[in-house]
């Protein structure tokens, strides 16, 4: 123990910023040094100038907020469909063998590749975005969801039984929450899936606000602390979804979180 | 305080189908069993003692023969009938006192009732002060304990226990043993322990049925006419004990234990229901 402490100056809840910083520092000394002269790469405060700009000018509100508010809104439609269907598929054996196949084989189709389709049907504006959102949330939302229909114990619809239970008090006192794991499973990579697709579908299918259009405005005018700093925005929504559903998941699967093992 | 019924199996038959051929479980088992009575039944693995624990509580469908109790027919599950499986099978994802309630989902009390009924049962087996722990939190007798529970919660008349105390260490094993046998006395109910340990079949039974493989027959059923609490150290509880051994031993084996134990072999007029207990 007293070895480890000699190793870590920096105490465990901000051992996560040290490589970020660390990256900073670096590319920070890489440009003031002039060891990089290229354009390619800009000073952080070049990227921090153009933040405050962002950030003062209401720019970057007017982009997060149109990419937060499609990716809210293809997630809730893909998310619920693809709740929907995975109980369907998961319950059912007659609906899983009647429409696994197809399921199965859709599911394999990079989602790039119904940009094409989905742009034909919906034209470039804010329908075939959300519809291409709401398609990367379906797919993980329905696969998890049918493995934690599938996945619940016989043994647990037993005791169930002998208790007397009907349908209805099997899907709701056994079935509901022993897929609840699994289910939750769906619902965050659902929630990574669909703001990796708001991102791609807006670069893509360009058009209107959000941060992916931020993006290309900061390629066409070769303003590289533009890109940088829609690249950072990117991620740290990203870093808010996974810490919102892993706070989320530690209160509602709380027994859970105390039977896995620790490593 | 007795409410217990009596459980009557005539001529039972089961199969299962395997690669579209029948394959015998069961065959021709006849067994009576009293109101309030401890019945053991032992046997190797493999000879239908748990298929014949889950056809009496209902779980397993499509026999030959009669499952009556107090003369009706067994037909899917019921409260009256209770079960505590080898696997103390409780939701992890709920508290003792909430896995305990579960078994009151569909019983006919009022709410103060239930806390009331919950409250009694968690002290029953001891656990008073676990009614908010979680099954992860407890140790393998403690969740068995609480199955236990949850099982009597309805106040069945008939508790089945399928190997219960099988995969804990044999201290925890001996000490839940007694537990089961004052709890057997207090509730005055009929238990039917299915078992792999003759001890335990003998400490605990009215009567040992000693059951044989290929398919699952009843071969013979050792009464035990020790009066309660039993002595392990007794040399009659020895004398029954190997008694149940011989029988379950190759037919040969058997004949080692012939002499001395004839006058324990059971005369099946007297055999049937005859070793019960006032409790």
């Amino acid at each position: 123990m007293s070895r480890e402490k000699s190793t870590w100056v920096v105490p465990p809840a901000l051992r996560g910023w040290v490589l970020p910083l660390l990256i900073l520092v670096v590319w920070w000394w890489a440009v003031a040094s002039g060891w990089s002269t290229s354009p390619l790469l800009v000073s952080p405060a070049a990227v921090w100038e153009r933040a405050v700009q962002q950030v003062t000018s209401g720019e970057l509100w007017t982009a997060l907020s149109a990419s937060l508010w499609r990716n809210a809104r293809g997630f809730a439609l893909g998310a619920s469909l693809g709740l929907a269907f995975g109980v369907l598929l998961g319950w059912s054996r007659w609906a899983d063998r009647l429409v696994g196949p197809s399921f199965h084989t859709l599911k394999q189709i990079s989602l790039f590749a119904w940009i094409p389709i989905l742009s034909m049907w919906f034209g470039l504006g804010d329908g075939a975005k959300v519809a291409f959102i709401a398609m990367a949330a379906f797919f993980p939302m329905v696969l998890n969801t049918f493995e934690g229909l599938r996945s619940v114990p016989r043994e647990y619809i037993e005791v169930g039984r002998v208790y007397g239970f009907g349908l209805w008090q099997q899907l709701t006192r056994v079935i509901a929450p022993s897929a609840a794991p699994s289910v939750f499973t769906g619902v965050q990579l659902a929630l990574i899936y669909s703001w990796l697709a708001t991102l791609g579908g807006e670069y893509l299918m360009a058009s209107g606000k959000g941060i992916g259009n931020t993006l290309i405005d900061g390629r066409e005018h070769f303003w590289m602390d533009l890109v940088l700093f829609g690249v950072v925005v990117i991620g740290l929504v990203g870093y808010a979804l996974n810490a919102l559903t892993s706070a989320l998941e530690r209160r509602l699967l709380a027994w859970r979180d105390r039977t896995v093992g620790r490593y | 305080m007795a409410h217990a019924g009596t459980l009557d199996i005539r001529g039972l038959n089961k199969q299962y189908e395997v690669k579209g051929q029948p394959l015998p479980v069961l065959q021709d088992i006849h067994l009576t069993i009293a109101p309030g009575e401890f019945v053991s039944i032992v046997g190797t693995s493999g000879c239908g003692k748990s298929t014949l624990l889950r056809l009496v509580i209902g779980l397993e469908e499509g026999y030959e023969g009669e499952i009556l109790l107090d003369g009706a027919r067994i037909q899917g599950t019921n409260l009256n009938r209770g079960i505590v499986f080898q696997e103390h099978r409780l939701f992890p994802w709920l508290t003792v006192e909430k896995n305990i309630a579960l078994g009151l989902l569909n019983a006919d009390l009022t709410e103060g009732q239930q806390r009331e009924t919950i409250r009694e049962h968690i002290e029953l087996v001891g656990l008073k002060g676990f009614e908010k722990a979680y099954p992860h939190q407890l140790s393998g007798g403690m969740s068995q304990r609480v199955a236990i529970a949850r099982a009597l919660v309805n106040r069945p008349d008939i508790l089945l226990l399928d190997e219960p105390f099988g995969a804990l260490d044999a201290m925890t094993r001996a000490h839940l043993q007694q537990e089961l046998h004052r709890i057997w006395q207090t509730e005055g109910i009929t238990m039917i322990l299915v078992t792999h340990d003759v001890e335990e079949a003998v400490y605990l039974g009215d009567k040992v049925v000693v059951m044989e493989p290929r398919p699952g027959r009843i071969r013979r059923t050792v009464p035990v006419p020790l009066a309660h609490p039993r002595d392990r150290a007794n040399p009659e509880f020895a004398f029954i004990r190997n008694a149940v051994l011989g029988e379950l031993g190759e037919p040969g084996g058997a004949a080692l234990a012939e002499p001395p134990w004839r006058p324990v072999r059971p005369d099946p007029a007297w055999n049937i229901g005859r070793w019960q207990f006032a409790v």
